[in-house]
């Protein structure tokens, strides 16, 4: 099975569970877990359930194209649904058997792993997903996003897709995939890997990102006092983004480090307690959504 | 009558390191609430899996057992007006007890008459318990971490999936978070389906034939038979470590061992790095040969059957592969950074905000190890060793390898430093300064790797407790008590001549140099003392007892050697010397009566008029320098049997001599005697916390 087709079964599996697809959001982020589909709407009493891929910048991660294993960008398959369905663990079982995995051919565990994002606030338990040893899912109930107590509980599913794919295409270097019929992964993505760590590590000019910073953490602030937390919020994450940037460059002592993200987390705490107040004067409109499937 | 009773609550995978106690928990709650609610029962097993916590309780009564208890009510007097009726506090007693006054029976108790009312309270059928009963034990259950789930305000260590609660053959009703317990329970996840256990005592084999080996210990030993079994035929040996067995144990309900091979090139990787890589990134066993070098395959534990092993061990292969690939770009690119840089970064990583960077600490590290170093004796070169040493302890901390497996810290120093030409004994010492890193660890072998375990850990603990970092309770977050415990064992094993205020110096005045703004938290230099003070008396309280302990850390700990050496003579001698009690009666009167002498007077021997005080003092005169000399040496066995040498003269004394004597001259020195007596006595042990 190609990535391509990977993608298109997992939509294809979660659209028939009555997620909404969404397409990938269009601000650089770390992880599907910052898309505001998940961040913000896993707030709140409302009902959800979305599914999407997300391509997740880690500049860190960069390997000049070299490593077969790290990336400067992934792709994570994302779904989140609120609350916590009773079934979650044999629908995700379901949608492995439905990528081609068979269970009982191999060895698949749930591993304790909890997860925690200290620059937005959030933490959630749950597990990695092992196929034969491989970590290929991260498995997660929120319990606490941007500082605030979930109620109900969301869970989401993060599908490392490069891992799944090597797997199950049997390839030892990431670039060696086929995305779809004679296209490799190399194909569509060393040059912009290559690209990307070398102005991560080398070019990056580390004064403007700094006044970036600034910029934007000022901009989510101006945001928000008048209450756009959509706008405000894709600020944070261009805050977090140029703060990945810095410290991918060494820029950032350790010292500083910690004052930087207590910055973020900040502004994100502010977005995702305004959004629920958002909410609350809209008076929580999903919750009256009757005969929408997500309901 | 009586009937089995089955409790299992189904879960989503609960984290393999609170399975355990999980399930210990949950039969002692069961068992305490049998007792409670008076029901007698033959026995309580538990059983375990990642997504099951079970309780089975082997013939459990029908009814509670019946009750009958006598409340006493109010006096007689009280209870009958004048006329010989009831009265009206009587009848409220009645009324509040649920018995009607014919029943009441008169006792007396110390001389006065009572009405006693005699409650009988049947049992009630079990089964009307028993949902009030499990739901409560669910909801009192505690875990190290919980969670919530989908929509309900219900906290637990894992979502609730299903539940199995049975009576014999009856379903008990009981719902919990939407869960309604039935007699249908899940087999194993992939090679098991729903089954029906159709009463209690069927548990465990209905479970085995779904795949599922819900007893601990049975599956424990198939873990370990299949392994042996393994080891035999391929001539292996694998090394079993408890926690990683405790784990594996907890992360599979069909275990099934199986092999797998890597690269015999990584073998060029240190042997701890791979081990490292393989037990807790992927848990998996290492495989050794006979003369215990690493071999190139690893075993780990399928949660399934036999089924397609050569799919799984290609898996697993594959990710060990990427693991070890990266391990090895780590050791080579640490290699590429020379020590000096390394050292350079350290500058740059904050160990407190109070007490600076990394590399402060290591400058402290130096100063005090170079301290010690005079104070130990060291040779030229072995100072110069320890020096240099302590200078580089920390640089492998900003490598790649000690980032991922901090664990390696210290053993990814020795070689880096070694592949960088630092001299054997630097190398060694970089590994040894960490030691010992946990209880029962060794201790540094070389003076070297001594010097410098004693200045890192030394420096750690005055650094915190001069901000006011003291642990408390459960609270050490730096784990000082550890570090202290450490210092101790080292001074022991190495029979250190340096005393803990000579220790507790070098760190202070490197402080104390080094330190520009802040003043030293308050007593400091005794909260040092005292905190050292329960360690030692924890480390000699293993082998002595308490009452002993006491009495000799009452004399004074300064000498770690020298308290345990007095310890250990003195509860030898308790033990073995039955007329030891007479000696230290002696000793303890002394005492009683040296309390009252005024500081500082001397001994006049003219003015000793009897002859029992002047054989005293000659006796006293002629054992204080020789005592005095084994004590100085460490001899305590010899200081004691000296000092146990006053007795008769002691005894002498008080037989015959009238110690408050009317002349005041006299009285003093006599008193003055006793007093200098009993500071020598007190130099061994405060006697008069023996308890006899």
């Amino acid at each position: 099975m190609n990535f391509q087709q990977m993608i298109l079964t997992l939509q294809q599996f979660w659209s028939a569970q009555n997620c909404i697809l969404v397409q990938p959001y269009d601000t650089e982020k770390g992880a599907g877990t910052m898309n505001p589909m998940t961040f913000l709407r896993s707030l709140g009493p409302e009902p959800w359930k979305v599914a999407y891929v997300e391509p997740s910048r880690r500049p860190s991660d960069g390997r000049y194209g070299e490593n077969p294993n790290r990336l400067y960008q992934h792709h994570q398959f994302q779904v989140i649904i609120k609350p916590s369905p009773d079934n979650i663990q044999e629908l995700y079982l379901d949608s492995l058997k439905a990528l081609g995995v068979d269970p009982l051919l191999h060895d698949i565990r749930f591993v304790e792993d909890n997860w925690e994002n200290p620059s937005l606030g959030c933490a959630g338990l749950g597990w990695e997903v092992w196929l034969d040893g491989m970590e290929i899912t991260q498995f997660t109930y929120f319990q606490q996003v941007g500082g605030i107590e979930t109620s109900p509980v969301a869970v989401e599913i993060t599908y490392g897709m490069e891992r799944l794919a090597s797997y199950i295409q049997e390839k030892e270097n990431v670039f060696d995939l086929e995305w779809v019929g004679g296209m490799t992964y190399g194909d569509v993505f060393h040059q912009p890997e290559v690209e990307h760590s070398t102005y991560t590590f080398e070019v990056s000019d580390v004064k403007m990102l700094f006044t970036l910073f600034n910029t934007y953490e000022e901009e989510a602030r101006r945001a928000m006092e008048q209450h756009l937390v959509f706008p405000a919020y894709d600020y944070v994450l261009k805050c977090s983004h140029t703060f990945n940037l810095l410290d991918a460059r060494g820029a950032i002592s350790v010292t500083e480090r910690t004052g930087f993200i207590t910055r973020v987390r900040n502004l994100a705490r502010t977005v995702a307690a305004t959004y629920l107040e958002e909410r609350e004067k809209l008076g929580f409109p999903l919750l009256k959504k009757e005969g929408a499937d997500l309901v | 009558m009586s009937k089995d009773i089955l409790f299992e609550i189904g879960l989503e995978e609960v984290p393999a390191r609170f399975i355990r106690a999980a399930m210990e928990q949950l039969k002692d709650r069961t068992v305490k609430w049998l007792e409670a609610s008076r029901i007698s029962h033959s026995g309580v097993s538990a059983y375990a899996t990642p997504r099951r916590l079970t309780v089975l309780v082997k013939d459990a009564a029908e009814k509670q057992e019946d009750i009958s208890e006598e409340v006493k009510g109010p006096s007689r007097k009280i209870a009958l007006d004048a006329s010989g009726e009831w009265s009206k506090a009587a009848l409220g007693f009645a009324r509040s007890q649920g018995v009607s006054p014919e029943q009441f029976t008169f006792k007396e108790l110390a001389g006065v008459e009572y009405i006693y009312a005699t409650k009988n309270s049947d049992g009630v059928n079990t089964s009307s318990l028993l949902s009030e009963g499990l739901s409560g034990i669910v909801s009192a259950m505690t875990f190290p971490k919980n969670m919530r789930w989908g929509a309900y305000d219900f906290k637990f260590v894992r979502p609730i999936r299903w539940l199995v609660a049975l009576f014999g053959q009856e379903v008990i009703d009981l719902e919990i978070t939407g869960v309604k317990a039935g007699n249908v329970s899940r087999g194993h996840r992939f090679l098991g389906t729903e089954a029906v256990i159709s009463e209690p005592a069927e548990y465990v084999e209905t479970m085995r034939s779904q795949h599922v080996l819900v007893d601990v210990k049975e599956r424990e030993e198939l873990i370990l038979s299949q392994i042996n079994k393994l080891a035999e035929e391929k001539g292996w040996t694998i090394a079993i470590k408890e926690d990683l067995l405790e784990e594996v144990l907890f992360l599979v309900e069909t275990p099934t061992v199986l092999f797998g091979t890597f690269d015999a090139a990584f073998l060029n990787i240190p042997q701890d790095v791979l081990i490292t890589s393989m037990r807790e990134h992927q848990r998996y066993f290492p495989v050794f040969d006979a003369a215990g070098a690493l071999l190139p395959f690893f075993v780990t534990v399928r949660n399934g059957n036999a089924e397609s092993l050569d799919v799984i061990a290609k898996g697993n292969e594959k990710v060990l592969r990427a693991r070890l690939s990266d391990a090895k770009f780590f050791y080579e690119e640490d290699q590429k950074l020379e020590i000096s840089d390394a050292l350079a970064k350290l500058e740059n990583i904050v160990y407190h905000e109070e007490l600076g960077s990394v590399g402060d600490k290591v400058r402290r590290i130096r100063a005090v190890a170079d301290r010690l170093a005079v104070k130990l004796g060291l040779s030229e070169k072995a100072a110069a060793e320890a020096s240099r040493t302590a200078d580089i302890c920390k640089f492998d901390l900003v490598t790649q390898m000690v980032n991922e497996f901090s664990e390696l810290q210290g053993t990814m120093g020795e070689d880096y430093a070694r592949k960088a030409g630092e001299s054997e004994a630097v190398a060694r010492g970089i590994f040894e300064h960490y030691q010992p890193r946990f209880a029962g660890d060794a201790v540094p072998a070389s003076e070297v790797g001594l010097v410098v375990s004693l200045a890192d850990k030394i420096d750690t603990i005055v650094g915190c407790f001069s901000i006011g970092i003291i642990p408390t309770g459960s609270q050490d977050p730096y784990a000082l008590r550890r570090q202290a415990a450490g210092i101790v064992q080292m001074v022991l094993e190495h029979k250190l001549t340096v005393s803990l205020q000579e220790i507790f110096d070098a760190a202070l005045e490197v402080h104390e140099n080094l330190r520009t703004e802040k003043p030293f938290a308050p007593d400091l230099r005794i909260n040092l003392y005292e905190f050292f003070g329960l360690r030692v008396k924890r480390l000699l309280s293993d082998n002595v007892r308490y009452d002993v302990v006491d009495a000799v850390i009452a004399a004074g700990f300064d000498d770690i050697v020298a308290v345990v050496g007095r310890s250990r003579a003195l509860m030898d001698t308790v033990n073995n010397q039955a007329d030891f009690k007479i000696t230290v009666d002696s000793l303890t009167r002394v005492s009683n009566l040296a309390a009252k002498a005024a500081e500082g007077t001397a001994v006049v021997p003219s003015l000793l008029k009897e002859e029992a005080e002047r054989k005293l003092y000659e006796t006293w005169q002629a054992i204080h320098a020789p005592y005095q000399e084994a004590l100085r040496a460490r001899n305590a066995e010899e200081a004691l049997r000296i000092l146990s040498g006053l007795k008769d003269a002691v005894t002498g004394f008080f037989d015959s001599v009238m110690v408050m004597a009317d002349d005041e001259q006299i009285r003093a020195n006599r008193l003055a005697l006793l007093a200098g007596i009993d500071a020598d006595s007190k130099a061994f042990a405060d006697f008069g916390k023996l308890v006899w």
